[in-house]
């Protein structure tokens, strides 16, 4: 018996990375899954981005698991077209009892690009509350729930360098603890759980990728403000589902509110 | 197979309440346990603490799971009882991997100008120094382990200041420093530190007059039921507490290799005290 069978999960940017990973690992458990992603580029990301190809193997590795999953492209900026993904989910899955706010851009680089501050904060913080408001109706009535936002260590350090697409990745990052903590203090009374978790650098194409490598490289303090406490230069994207398992599964029950760091003991290094 | 299967795991406190629970929880998944626990009063405690028989009753609890338990009397302000229950339990069992610091006692609720000397001492050495020698005596057999985790009790009081229970706060507080610290240290080794923060948990710790005066002081003599409005105000989840086991799945998931690369973090396992 999973952890979460006859549950139903909201995942953004569930097309590859850390999104994808939560999908199967859910999946695992006995979720079904409504997997949103935007599937293409934003013009001041300077590394790849996900493709509808990477989104269908999403949806290829969950029906692997004999689980459901229903699966659109959405922009998080774009609260319609959530909205639209995240109810055609609903009609063929039912009611949703766990969201994930895991989409988020990193547009970091050797070269400033136009539009950093405002896409970074766009998709990371007003994607964020997009996320939340499209699904928590849903979430109360199926009479509680579930919402772990993934912020970073970023949303508890001053880290991301001094260009305006990493301030911004700070800032945002910073920005959804304080939506955690109000949406935990209002939607509490509905038995509605909401976290966040702060990994550190994990094994994905947003930070394995040539752009953030030279980008981190290019910048001692930088490379060195990413050093982790524990012997491990980076973590795999399935310790960061592991913890959000946790944290929506029964076994944190009375769990709420709280600032998760899965970061090899980064933030309490600095 | 379980979560923690072929694991190790050091609990003080152990006879009752949320240490029993940790014991039992732990052993569910495969671990066997080195126990300990006062099992006798201390005089500036203003209830009940656990008995032999209690220790008794965990020990029957974790053989019940198939899982092996050595079990010894034992005070955490006593260091060289502590290190000796360790050193005989990883004689007996093998090794040791996961370390639960549970023991813990609270004073009777005073003005913190009022509070007497041995209230104070008893608490900070039971709650802080306790703590330090329970991880003092178990670091060697984690490291002989190539690695484990520490998770550490404290409270929704070692984040926010309580009035009237000064010494317990500060003890609580105390011990995150010696976690951070900790965490830093040991991390070459593979060695993880956290602390657990639980609201109000459904144990003899809280379940008594004593408690009930301190969150009461307008009444008389308050029973469990004039508690119950102030335990559920403290939460933001609508609960006057959480279950022993609330505590116990955190302290599993933390010490299981789902959280291996978790260390150095605060966890408040509270429904919702910290964040209200």
């Amino acid at each position: 018996m999973g952890k979460l069978e006859g549950k139903v999960a909201f995942i953004t940017g569930a097309a590859r990375g850390q999104g994808r990973s939560h999908a199967i690992r859910l999946a695992q458990e006995g979720a079904d899954i409504i997997a949103v992603d935007i599937c293409k580029q934003i013009d001041s990301v300077a590394y790849p981005m996900s493709t509808p190809e990477d989104l269908a193997e999403t949806v290829k590795e969950v029906e692997a698991l004999d689980r459901r999953i229903v699966a659109a492209e959405a922009d998080v900026r774009d609260r319609d077209a959530l909205q639209a993904a995240f109810e055609g989910g609903v009609a063929e899955l039912g009611g949703v009892d766990v969201v994930l706010a895991n989409a988020g851009i990193a547009p970091m680089g050797v070269n400033v690009r136009p539009n950093e501050w405002d896409d970074v904060l766009a998709v990371n913080l007003t994607g964020v509350y997009n996320t939340v408001e499209v699904a928590k109706q849903s979430l109360i009535e199926r009479g509680g729930g579930a919402i772990v936002i993934t912020s970073s260590t970023a949303g508890i350090n001053g880290i991301g360098g001094s260009q305006p697409g990493g301030l911004g990745y700070t800032a945002s990052k910073h920005g959804v603890v304080g939506l955690m903590r109000s949406y935990a203090n209002v939607l509490a009374e509905h038995s509605i759980r909401v976290n966040t978790v702060h990994p550190t650098g994990v094994n994905t194409p947003m930070v394995v990728n040539d752009v953030m490598q030279e980008f981190l490289q290019n910048d001692p303090s930088l490379s060195n403000a990413m050093a982790n406490a524990l012997p491990v230069p980076m973590l795999e994207a399935v310790d960061i589902s592991n913890a959000i398992l946790w944290l929506v599964s029964d076994d944190a029950r009375y769990v709420t509110g709280v600032t998760l760091p899965v970061d090899a003991g980064f933030t309490n290094k600095k | 197979m379980g979560r923690v299967s072929g694991k190790v795991a050091f609990i003080t406190g152990a006879a009752r309440g949320q240490g029993r629970s940790h014991a039992v929880r732990l052993a569910q998944e495969g671990a066997d346990i080195i126990a300990v626990d006062i099992c006798g009063q201390i005089d500036t405690v203003p209830f009940p603490m656990a008995s032999p028989e209690d220790l008794e009753q965990t020990v029957k609890d974790v053989e019940a799971l198939d899982r092996r338990i050595l079990a010894v009397q034992a005070d955490v302000r006593d260091y060289d009882a502590v290190s000796a229950a360790v050193a005989d339990g990883v004689a007996q069992l093998g090794r040791l991997d996961i370390v639960a610091a549970n023991a813990g006692i609270s004073e009777l609720g005073t003005p913190t100008a009022d509070m007497d000397e041995r209230s104070w001492q008893n608490t900070i050495d039971v709650n802080l120094t306790g703590v330090w020698h329970t991880c003092k005596a178990a670091v060697p057999h984690l490291r002989a382990a190539g690695g484990g985790s520490i998770v550490i009790t404290s409270s929704g009081a070692g984040l926010k200041g309580m009035a009237n229970l000064a010494a317990y706060v500060s003890a609580k507080h105390g011990v995150v420093g010696l976690m951070r610290t900790l965490a830093n240290e040991l991390a070459p080794d593979g060695i993880r530190v956290n602390s657990v923060h639980p609201g109000v948990v459904n144990t003899p710790m809280v379940q008594n007059d004593a408690i009930y005066r301190l969150f009461r002081p307008d009444l008389e003599s308050p029973t469990r039921d004039d508690a119950m409005g102030v335990f559920t105000s403290l939460h933001a989840l609508d609960i006057p507490w959480l279950e022993a086991v609330d505590i116990s799945n955190a302290v599993l998931f933390l010490a299981s290799d789902e959280a291996r690369y978790i260390t150095g973090v605060t966890l408040p396992v509270d429904g919702g005290f910290f964040v209200k």
